[in-house]
């Protein structure tokens, strides 16, 4: 169990950031003009001076900016993120409401863009230097290239105003209905532009990374080992070449977790999904701290568990990890 | 008088680059028997490995055999479809390859990889290819062939490597085994037993070994015929007792006197003056002219080949061989 125990020391050594990350989040929000109390009496259409003093005490406004710090490090510790105003509910509760679409998101365009940088990778290194290597890279360019938002925006018109053959926008049709598998599908067609969106960008950068990693394992004295054993080309790339050369993309995604949830914030605005990105955006213009704060918490959760995964599916693929810690 | 096993005529594979064409092998014939431990020596970089390399049929882009013939039992290797060539490799003609440390992919476990080596030329079961890789390890000298199957190459040394990659070799019973230089990252008295191992091995099943060395001494123990390489072409070759004994080219001359056993004691080692030629421009006559000491005006000329008995020479000005 070197693998497992490896990880999770790996895991331990997040914990400070996690730490720096909630304190710091904490601090920049201060210095936002307003806070929950202004938005909220906005919200009502105003109040006396009186009701905002009451609203503060009531939601523990009132005291210094480092004792409302301790206070909700100390919650934190037993898992209560607190409440939020804005949605008279608490925290925990909006957020998990809110989490099933982002991760269907992330899983599907991660699995998408991996799955089809690979092959192309592949592809466009067998073919170094010809045609369908200069037309994949070309292609990886492009994606690479155009900004996210635009790219939904053109897919919504094309596939969805256009050919109607797609959603434009939501999690799922309220409209129907639909139970069990009919409702699995409903949602699966809803996130396929979403997942393209989100996807494509990645699916570039993954098919750069894994051409430039085949081109150059391929070089490797192995590779010729195994040709000179006998085996047929196929089977050179399947079983030598193809794990060595997944590495580096395996290293890639829990570098890129991050990055992948801050770009589902746009394409949740841009398909009108319900997931943590759209919910930080309403936080944010809403001044609703807690919220906020509990999706930064969340989040960092979500990129230390995927970098968790990572960890051991590297050292799983790659024996000399394991063996030298 | 039977054909030989491998028949190699007027061989060149050449490297374009972007510098010009580097003639790494250029105009290589020998021949070998069944049987037979053929030695290949010369210093870094005089077209050893190509060679090797070009017998298999594995010369990497942009390099390419762009003439000659390789008769391998009968057929022309040169210009054999790749599929043809691939079945051949492995199961008749096997390659042992330089490093050691590169040889063995990292993320395969031994077994997996030797598998994979009887899986290309036999329909075997995982556990019967399994089987069959244990059993040739254990005639390599691995203790506990069996239970090393399942280790990963970084945990084995540099000599259990080359033993694997030899076992590799040996798993087909191939008629000619390519060795190239495959105990020069070892130390010394691993190599020395590797040697003993690699001959014991190939006499006992009648396999052909090209023992490829840039040291004439590892050669001289090993081998019963040596070719003598310089800038892409074979410069002197005959039986290695002769060879050793009374060199015929200047040059193998010169790569004896830089042996360390051939040193008078208290004198310093001859290396021979002056650096290998660019392959990219290489002279019309002799390549060695401008390090040779017997040069001269005709040595701007190709060198004529010198036979004496079963031995041969390239040079305007032989040395002569002891009577
Ligand atoms: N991939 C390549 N690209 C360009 N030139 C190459 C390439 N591989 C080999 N060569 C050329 O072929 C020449 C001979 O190389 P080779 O590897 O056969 O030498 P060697 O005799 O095996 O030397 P060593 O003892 O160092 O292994 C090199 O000097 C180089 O000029
Ligand atoms: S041909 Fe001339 S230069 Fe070349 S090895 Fe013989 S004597 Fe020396
Ligand atoms: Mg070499």
């Amino acid at each position: 169990m070197r693998i497992l125990r490896l990880a999770l020391r790996r895991l331990a050594a997040s914990l400070p950031t996690l730490l720096l990350i909630l304190m710091g989040m904490f601090l920049l929000l201060q210095l936002a003009p307003g806070d929950t109390v202004d938005a909220l009496m906005a919200q009502m259409g105003g109040g006396d001076a009186a009701l905002a003093e009451e609203l503060r005490r009531f939601y523990g406004l009132d005291v210094g900016i480092a004792a409302q710090l301790w206070r909700y490090l100390t919650r934190l510790v037993t898992l209560d993120l607190g409440f939020s105003a804005i949605y008279g509910k608490p925290v925990a509760t909006v957020i998990l409401e809110r989490l099933p679409p982002t991760i269907l998101l992330m899983v599907s365009a991660l699995s998408f863009a991996f799955f089809f940088g690979l092959v192309l990778g592949v592809l466009a290194a067998r073919r170094v230097n010809r045609w369908p290597d200069t037309l994949i890279s070309t292609l990886g360019l492009v994606f690479y290239a155009t900004p996210s938002f635009w790219f939904g925006l053109m897919a919504i018109v094309l596939f969805s105003v256009y050919l109607q053959w797609l959603p434009a926008g939501g999690f799922y049709d309220i409209t129907m209905g639909y139970t069990g598998i009919a409702a699995m599908l409903d949602i699966a067609r809803h996130l396929v532009l979403p997942t393209l969106t989100l996807g494509l960008i990645f699916l570039a950068i993954y098919l750069r990374i894994m051409r430039a990693s085949m081109l150059e394992v391929l070089s490797l004295d192995f590779v010729r080992t195994a040709r000179a054993k006998g085996l047929t080309e196929t089977r050179v790339v399947a079983r030598h070449v193809l794990r060595n050369a997944m590495l580096p993309m395996v290293t890639l995604i829990g570098l890129q977790a991050g990055t992948m949830l801050g770009g589902s914030v746009v394409v949740e605005s841009v398909f009108a999904l319900p997931g943590l990105g759209r919910l930080a955006y309403e936080s944010v213009v809403q001044r609703d701290l807690n919220t906020l704060l509990g999706i930064v918490f969340v989040s960092a959760l979500l990129v230390i568990a995927i970098n968790f995964v990572v960890d051991i599916l590297y050292a799983r693929l790659d024996p000399r990890i394991s063996a030298e810690s | 008088m039977t054909a030989p096993l491998l028949s190699v005529r007027d061989l060149r594979t050449h490297f374009m680059t972007r510098a010009g064409v580097a003639k790494a092998v250029d105009g290589v014939s020998f021949d070998l028997a069944a049987g037979e431990i053929l030695g290949l020596v010369g210093e870094s970089g005089s077209g050893k490995s190509v060679t090797g390399f070009s017998l298999l049929g594995l010369v990497d882009p942009p390099g390419r055999i762009v003439g000659g013939s390789i008769r391998f039992q009968g057929r022309e290797l040169v210009g054999m479809p790749p599929a043809a060539l691939r079945a051949l490799r492995g199961r008749h003609l096997a390659m042992v390859f330089q490093d050691p440390q590169a040889t063995l992919n990292p993320v395969l476990t031994i077994g997996a990889q030797m598998a994979l080596a009887v899986q290309a030329h036999e329909r075997a079961s995982d556990r019967a290819a399994l089987d069959r890789a244990a059993a040739v390890l254990a005639r390599v000298g691995i203790p506990e062939a069996a239970r090393r199957l399942s280790a990963y190459p970084h945990e084995f040394s540099g000599g259990m490597r080359q033993r694997v990659a030899i076992a590799t070799a040996l798993l087909h019973g191939p008629a000619l085994i390519v060795a190239d230089e495959p105990t020069t990252a070892l130390d010394v008295s691993i190599q020395a037993q590797i040697l003993a191992k690699m001959k014991a091995l190939a006499a006992e099943s009648g396999t052909a070994l090209i023992w490829i060395s840039h040291d004439l001494a590892t050669v001289s123990s090993l081998a019963d015929r040596v070719l003598v390489m310089y800038a892409g072409r074979i410069v002197e070759s005959g039986p290695v007792g002769a060879v050793l004994r009374a060199p015929l080219h200047p040059y193998t001359r010169g790569l004896l006197d830089s042996l360390p056993a051939m040193a008078t004691p208290g004198e310093k080692l001859r290396q021979i003056p002056g650096a290998a030629p660019s392959l990219l421009a290489l002279p019309a006559g002799c390549a060695f002219a401008p390090r040779c000491p017997r040069a001269d005006a005709a040595c701007a000329a190709p060198p004529p080949e010198v036979a004496q008995g079963s031995r041969r020479a390239a040079c305007h000005h032989p040395l002569e061989a002891a009577a």
